[in-house]
């Protein structure tokens, strides 16, 4: 007998899911609104996607195939962890390729590889209120929620270039989302930003101990904020990756000896994978660490 | 409907009660534009309840408060809806704390705490945003250098004109001060005082100043408001308040002035 049989199917109870799934519909139907959810106690700490899982539960059904991924990878502890979770408690296929995954989990990074419509990509997300860190009061920050009332958005990023010379955010980088509610994209590099707006699948975000879930309906506008003299810019990284060669992706630094020795390689592991599998890829051979 | 000499701002039998005290008791003024008032009384008289009624922080047990928008009309402040309200605020008003820390963001540098009411209004041009907050602060004695740094790092003085800025850069047409120069010592209390009388002059700007120094009410006001347990007990013009007072209450006010 399977593990899955001991449990209810995906871990939680129907009822908490039924809750969850409201939510869920709620947050549809506002775009970048924060629905507030009450949300369960999961066999894991807060700050590893409590909030993430339990949205991941309530979406899955029987026939899906589910990848996760923490800052891109496939293959780090959070990941590894959360879908064997899922494995065990719901029974169902898991993947680690972006193309065949129809529910996809992620900490942190948005795939490299196109999403397309019927996917679902869930967000853990630690801290769910953009506005947070210039406005401690929730009270407070809700009413300017509901008024649209941003100035103080911007007044963080006026600071960053006050400070920096330039939008020093570059992740948890903030977006108006469909015209109207202002919204944290988790920390995923800003370099994702773009890839948020007009997504052909449908984008849900689950802040565990925040008890807030959130979403973007496919197809939904998507802009990061910026001013007119200082515009949104996207990363750009004046390398490629080291182990395929692709460019224009979002890279991590990966230390390779204790003599300050670091290769630059895809954080999208399967992305990079997939490069170096198929035979146009023409990757280059891989290059001894730089010293 | 409203003329050129009627009063910016209205105020009719304003009384709020915090269970069986009395804030304040059936308060009634009017505030035409360009006009200082000052509101003096011991602690506890009222004072700084009716600053917060007038200025909508308070919702009143009874009466109302009527304001004349700059479109002309006038409209009964505590049916304003409340993202109308909020806009008014930061726009035709502005609030002088005495405590600097409550009407400034501290960790936030002092461009960013003079800008933030231009983006709050939609400015989103970063140069002219920083452009406009040099110039005020300019206007307010604070060295351009300053720009970037935070008001944790400023001295009491400089926190208040700081303020100062932050309010003024939307042009205000009412301005409410709550003991602004509490706790500043004589000479920096002389220069803020300087400067609220230019900002008056220069931008016909109204206010309503609470304070329990009847020397900053003399040099700044134009018209007295003396409270007493909740009750205005006497008002008039400011020299005619404090040079002959009627009331027993006001006479012990006026001479319990220190004179050095």
């Amino acid at each position: 007998m399977s593990d899955a049989a001991h449990y209810n199917f995906a871990y939680l109870d129907e009822q908490t899911k039924r809750m969850i799934r409201r939510a869920l519909l709620k947050a549809v139907a506002i775009p970048g609104y924060q629905v507030p959810f009450a949300s369960r106690e999961m066999p894991m700490p807060y700050g590893w996607g409590t909030g993430g899982v339990q949205v991941t539960a309530s979406v899955l059904g029987p026939d899906d195939i589910l990848k996760v991924i923490d800052q891109g990878a496939d293959d780090t502890t959070n990941a590894v962890s959360i879908r064997k979770f899922f494995e065990r408690t719901a029974g169902i296929a898991t993947t680690t390729h972006t193309r065949d995954a129809t529910v996809i989990q992620t900490r942190h990074r948005i795939p490299e590889a196109p999403l397309k419509e019927g996917q679902i990509l869930v967000y853990q997300v630690p801290i769910p209120e953009p506005l947070r860190f210039l406005e401690p009061r929730e009270t407070e920050t809700r009413r300017q929620h509901a008024l649209e009332d941003y100035g103080l958005m911007h007044v963080k990023l006026y600071e960053d270039i006050a400070r920096h010379g330039h939008i020093a955010t570059t992740y948890a980088y903030p977006v108006k989302v469909d015209d109207r509610y202002i919204m944290d994209p988790s920390p995923t590099p800003k370099f994702d930003n773009p890839k948020m707006d007009m997504c052909p699948a449908l984008q849900l975000f689950g802040a565990g101990r925040e008890k807030r879930i959130y979403a973007l309906p496919p197809y939904t506008k998507v802009v990061s904020l910026d001013f007119e003299d200082h515009p949104f810019e996207r990363t750009k990284f004046d390398r490629g990756c080291e182990l395929c060669g692709a460019e224009g992706i979002y890279l991590d630094e990966v230390v390779t000896d204790d003599r300050g020795g670091c290769m630059y390689v895809c954080s999208d592991t399967d992305y990079c994978e997939g490069r170096r599998a198929a035979p146009h890829a023409a990757a280059p051979p891989i290059r001894e660490a730089r010293r | 409907m409203s003329t050129p000499d009627a009063p910016l701002l209205v105020a009719e039998g304003l009384s709020k009660r915090y269970g069986q005290r009395i804030g304040c008791a059936d308060v009634s003024l009017g505030i035409h534009e360009g006009e200082v008032v000052a509101v003096v009384g011991e602690s506890g008289s009222g004072k700084s309840t009716l600053l917060g009624l007038l200025s909508t922080q308070l919702l009143p047990d009874a009466g109302n408060v009527r304001y004349r928008m700059r479109s002309g009309d006038e409209r009964n402040l505590f049916a304003l809806g409340e993202a109308e309200r909020r806009f008014l605020l930061r726009t035709d008003w502005g609030f002088v704390h005495q405590d600097a820390r409550l009407g400034l963001r501290m960790g936030v540098s002092a461009g960013g705490n003079v800008g933030e009411r231009l983006m709050a209004v939609g400015w989103r041009h970063y140069g002219r945003i920083r452009a406009e907050a040099e110039n005020w602060l300019e206007r307010v004695e604070i060295a351009r250098e300053r720009i970037d740094d935070c008001p944790s790092a400023f001295s009491g003085g400089m926190r208040q004109r700081l303020q100062i800025a932050k309010n003024m850069v939307t042009r205000p047409r009412l301005i409410f001060m709550d003991e602004p120069t509490g706790g500043l010592d004589v000479s920096v209390q002389a220069r803020l005082l300087d400067l609220i009388r230019s900002f008056v002059g220069d931008y016909g700007l109204a206010a309503v100043i609470v304070t329990h120094d009847l020397a900053v009410a003399r040099l700044l006001s134009h018209r007295i408001i003396v409270m007493r347990h909740g009750r205005v007990i006497e008002t008039g013009l400011t020299d005619q308040v404090l040079d002959d007072p009627r009331e027993p209450y006001t006479q012990l006010l006026v001479a319990s002035v220190l004179q050095v």
